[in-house]
């Protein structure tokens, strides 16, 4: 009797791709479940719309380049996590088709076109949004305030109307929604800080402003948190490795912590670094990208510092109000060659060969 | 090193990089005792069954041999022989499909059992330490003892090293899931092991003997521990499970902390790894005069309905392991065959059919069923793109970053793969294991692996053609100019020859000058009467020219010996004559009759000139003779210039 041939192992531990891929979806759900709390249906209506996007887009990218088995690449998670991150970041009563445009972009795009999944050098969802922030700049800023400051009362139909009309069914434009009762239009607490700073006001004036909330960044601290508790269990669960996550957060807090020593009236503090924007989304879910960041110990730790820094530098002296996507983009370029040059030293070599190995000397 | 012994004692190891935890199913053989089989009906040995080359039959088809009689036997020293395991007949000598992964054919030797187990004569050691260091090599060598941990590296070979090493570590870690063999035979012969332990501490001489063991085999633990306690020098260290602790690499660094340089043996870091088997094996053979012809192999996997293990003899067929087992296919319609898996899930090669032979480093037979191990039958078809994850380098005991390597396997570009380390990799298969992906990481490795062998070969051939095809230019070149240096004398010579001739031609020559004119001018009257026929003529006239040619040869060949030209230029008349005279004869039938007559006027002149030719030709064969070489390699350039040269010594003759 002839028996079957395999190559060795011939044992797995059964783990798969797509599980590690739902595991992270499922882990993103605190926080988009705080997101709803604090701002609505929108950001679940237009992460619906952009896993729809993302499976239609995957799909026909599939079909075309011919690729066998489009069922289970189709559901491999991939697509649906990058719609998710997308959705997740996009503001909540943003035009539908800034969603559509997005994850078409990132799929189709950023995606497919580099080779489709393992072969993509950016991050899709980064690279999507960094298109759309700087395609539709007024859309993507239009962040809402938190319903309890809201003054118009915006519940799920108003928001599906809003999404795809412009307009609630009581006829309230985006702007409106975001004026106050004293017709400031209100933004987000980074952007808040950002211009009041610029304006010569001091960090602590800022702070007075009710956007803020008691503690740091009014809805957005709790958001950041339920990322940042998504984000733990996807390290409890050795989905994502610890060093990427770690080194960002403490470079970002060594930078910000540095400023505030120095100058704390015109920088914020730590922890409002830490809890404000994409923070802990970035710090968990986006920079974590196995794909696009770097592989070793050694250079996820160069990655999360690096990113840190420039989320640092992007948010004090740069042009937009948060830089987590642009400081993910940056290091998406950067991992390949601290990749290179991250290299563990193999067994039975010595760290002078290893040096050379990595200098190309061999 | 007394502080890695403090260490050790304090049960304080040293960690290697990654490694995983399999699940260990070794409880399914673990706690039922070797169990002895029947003999079987044919054994099926390969000459080959170690790392080296395979030594030289020493039977025939249709010898009867006793047990533990040599079969092979080499001087080479990486030959290990094979023994016959019981008594029978050699039935046939043909290839055969070994216990390899390539699922190859190769020499193998069949025995017929004829069931009486008779043993060859014995010689019983009492005591070893009577025995001197060759002595004891040699019984090794003998035995046939090969690691029997998996490489299969000749052991009288590492064995024989200059005594007064750091370290000797006994392999008993037995860190691959399912295999309980060496578990369960320190189990049942730790006192056998602990005399082969002795008597490589005899050869050896270690200033420490460690004795690497996981901490999932308590009672082997203790069976050594207990067998070990009167001897102060052996260490048994208890390790935290985890694979490939096994791993020769991965032990020493475990236990010493020392990292073996990367493409030296461990000897030359002062220490020697055997495995515990070959331990017992050694005391078999040194002191039982057993050579090794059994093995204890786990039978396990879930297909089996009574896993254990098994005392096997070598050649044991797996099919007779299996039918002792209960082996049980799931004999579903259109289902693939089941795999049969030589070795451990992790580093273990599935064969290609029952009739592959137990060989020295079979250490398990694993028939997993389909619910206990899917990636065994699913043929890699959940492969995924690598996502670049990482978990693979995190488990890599080598630190090898396997995606890297894996990309780079994929291009093909070997020069990364030499420069990420490729060759350190140990095929342990962790990355494989752990891959999310599922990518057949360690099988994309073994191609890149082999395609680097191949092409090293290849360009050693290159270069060794190179190094021939140069050698050849020169030697060409060589030979041309001495050629043309010999060409340029013996033209200077005939040239001597043609000058000195009118003034020699004398007595004896006048004559055959005389016949010689005479004939020609025959010749010249026959010609031009069969002038008509002209075609004819020019038969003639080329036959001449190409006769003509080869009586050059003979004459560049005499023109040195300046003394005796007179009667070489005679005996090249001669020839001369008696090659124009058949010339003639051979011409037309009409011209037949008007020749006679010139052929009987010319007998004196013929008798005078082969007496001259007889003792020329004695002198010109012998000078032919030496320059015979020369000439062969030359004879073209010859007779090219013969060629040219021709009508002149004509010319001269006729005058």
């Amino acid at each position: 009797m002839a028996f079957w041939i395999a190559s060795s192992p011939h044992n797995h531990n059964q783990t798969a791709t797509s599980a590690l891929m739902r595991l992270v979806i499922y882990a993103t759900l605190p926080g988009v479940f705080a997101q709803w709390y604090f701002f609505g249906w929108g950001n679940i209506i237009h992460i619906s719309l952009a896993v729809m996007t993302a499976l239609t887009c995957e799909f026909i990218v599939l079909s075309l380049r011919n690729k066998k088995n489009i069922r289970k690449q189709l559901f491999d998670g991939s697509a649906i996590l990058t719609a998710v991150l997308l959705g997740i970041c996009i503001p909540a009563i943003a035009p539908w088709w800034i969603s559509v445009i997005g994850v078409t972009f990132a799929i189709i795009v950023v995606k497919q076109l580099y080779g489709g999944l393992g072969h993509n050098p950016f991050n899709p969802a980064m690279a999507a949004y960094v298109m759309l922030l700087i395609s539709f700049p007024l859309q993507m800023t239009s962040w809402q305030p938190p319903l309890a400051l809201m003054t118009a009362p915006v519940d799920f139909a108003n928001t599906l109307s809003i999404i795809f009309t412009g307009f609630t069914s009581e006829g309230y434009s985006v702007e409106q929604l975001r004026t106050t009762v004293d017709g400031f239009t209100m933004a987000t607490p980074l952007d808040t800080l950002k211009t009041n700073v610029g304006l010569g006001f001091t960090v602590f004036e800022t702070l007075e402003n009710n956007i803020f909330g008691e503690h740091f960044a009014f809805g957005w601290e709790w958001i950041n948190f339920a990322f940042l508790i998504g984000g733990l269990a996807l390290i409890a669960k050795k989905v994502i490795a610890w060093q990427t996550p770690l080194s960002f957060l403490f470079s970002l807090f060594v930078c910000s912590f540095i400023a505030y020593s120095i100058s704390p009236d015109s920088s914020a503090s730590t922890l409002f670094h830490w809890l404000s924007g994409g923070c802990m989304l970035g710090a968990f879910f986006i920079l974590t990208d196995p794909v696009t960041g770097a592989t070793s110990v050694k250079g996820r730790l160069i990655v999360g510092a690096l990113a840190g820094l420039l989320v640092y530098v992007i948010r004090t002296f740069g042009g937009y109000p948060d830089g987590v996507a642009f400081a993910v983009l940056l290091c998406n370029m950067a991992a390949p060659l601290i990749d290179q040059y991250s290299r563990p030293r193999t067994y039975g070599h010595t760290l002078k060969e290893h040096d050379n190995e990595q200098k190309g000397l061999k | 090193m007394e502080s890695i012994i403090e260490r050790i004692s304090q049960n304080k190891f040293w960690p290697f990089h990654g490694g995983i935890h399999p699940p260990e199913q070794k409880t399914l053989t673990s706690s039922k005792p070797i169990k002895q089989l029947s003999l079987p009906k044919q054994l099926i040995l390969p000459l080959q069954q170690h790392i080296g080359r395979q030594g030289d039959l020493l039977v025939k088809v249709g010898d009867k041999v006793l047990k533990g009689q040599a079969l092979t036997q080499s001087f080479n020293p990486m030959a290990v022989p094979v023994h016959a395991p019981t008594s029978g007949i050699i039935s046939a000598i043909k290839k055969s499909v070994i216990a390899h992964p390539s699922g190859l054919s190769e020499l193998c030797l069949f025995i017929d059992v004829d069931g009486n187990d008779t043993w060859q004569e014995r010689k019983i050691c009492q005591d070893f330490t009577q025995l001197s260091r060759q002595q004891i090599i040699i019984k090794i060598a003998d035995a046939g003892i090969a690691g029997m941990g998996g490489a299969g590296f000749p052991t009288h070979i590492k064995v024989n090293t200059k005594p007064d090493i750091n370290f000797l570590i006994i392999n008993a870690a037995e860190c691959e899931p399912y295999i309980t063999a060496d578990d369960l035979l320190i189990c049942e012969q730790s006192e056998a092991i602990v005399d082969g332990i002795r008597i490589l501490e005899q050869l050896l001489n270690p200033a420490f003997i460690l004795i690497g063991i996981e901490d999932n085999k308590p009672q082997a633990i203790k069976a050594l521990q207990h067998a070990t306690k009167t001897i102060e020098k052996i260490n048994v260290c208890v390790l935290p499970t985890k694979y490939p602790s096994g791993g020769e690499k991965q032990l020493i660094k475990i236990l010493t902390g020392k990292e073996v340089k990367s493409g030296t043996l461990p000897i030359h870091s002062g220490i020697v790894v055997q495995n515990i088997a070959t331990c017992f094996a050694i005391s078999d053979a040194v002191i039982n005069d057993i050579p090794l012809i059994r093995r204890v192999v786990t039978l396990t996997g879930q297909a089996l309905q009574k896993p254990q293990n098994v005392w096997a003899l070598l050649g044991t067929p797996v099919s007779h392991l299996l039918a002792q087992t209960g082996f049980v296919t799931e004999n579903e319609a259109n289902e693939t065959n089941p795999p049969v898996i030589m070795g451990g899930p992790l580093m273990g090669f599935s064969i290609l059919n029952e009739q592959v032979p137990i060989v020295k480093t079979s250490n398990c037979i694993l028939a997993p069923s389909r619910i206990e191990m899917p990636s065994a039958f699913d043929n890699n078809a959940n492969e995924v793109e690598c996502i670049r994850c990482g978990q693979c380098a995190e488990v890599c005991p080598s630190q090898l970053l396997p995606q890297e390597l894996q990309w780079s396997a994929k291009a093909k570009d070997h020069q990364q793969l030499a420069k990420l380390n490729l060759f350190d990799c140990i095929d342990c298969g962790a990355c494989a294991y752990v891959c999310p992906s599922q990518i057949p990481l360690v099988q994309y490795y073994r191609i890149a692996k082999a395609q680097i062998r191949q092409q090293q070969q290849l360009d050693i051939k290159a270069e060794k053609a190179k190094a021939r095809f140069e050698a050849r230019k020169l030697r060409l070149e060589k030979e041309k100019i001495a050629r043309e240096e010999k060409h340029k004398k013996a033209a200077a010579a005939r040239k001597a020859t043609m000058d000195k001739k009118p003034a020699d031609s004398g007595s004896a020559n006048s004559a055959v000058a005389a016949a010689l004119a005479r004939v020609r001018a025959k010749k010249r009257a026959n010609v031009q009467r069969v002038a008509g026929d002209e075609e004819q003529t020019k038969v003639n006239e080329s036959l001449v020219s190409n006769n003509e040619i080869q009586d050059e040869k003979t004459k560049t060949t005499s023109i040195e010996m300046d003394d005796k030209k007179a009667k070489i230029a005679a005996a090249v008349a001669k020839a001369k004559v008696k090659k124009e005279q058949t010339e003639l004869l051979q011409a037309t039938s009409s011209e037949k009759i008007k020749t006679a007559p010139a052929v009987t006027d010319d007998k004196k002149a013929r008798i005078v000139a082969a007496i001259a030719k007889a003792k020329a030709t004695a002198k010109a064969k012998r000078e032919q003779q030496e320059q015979k070489e020369q000439l062969r390699v030359a004879s073209n350039e010859e007779q090219a210039q013969a060629q040219e040269k021709q009508p002149k010594p004509s010319n001269e003759e006729s005058k």
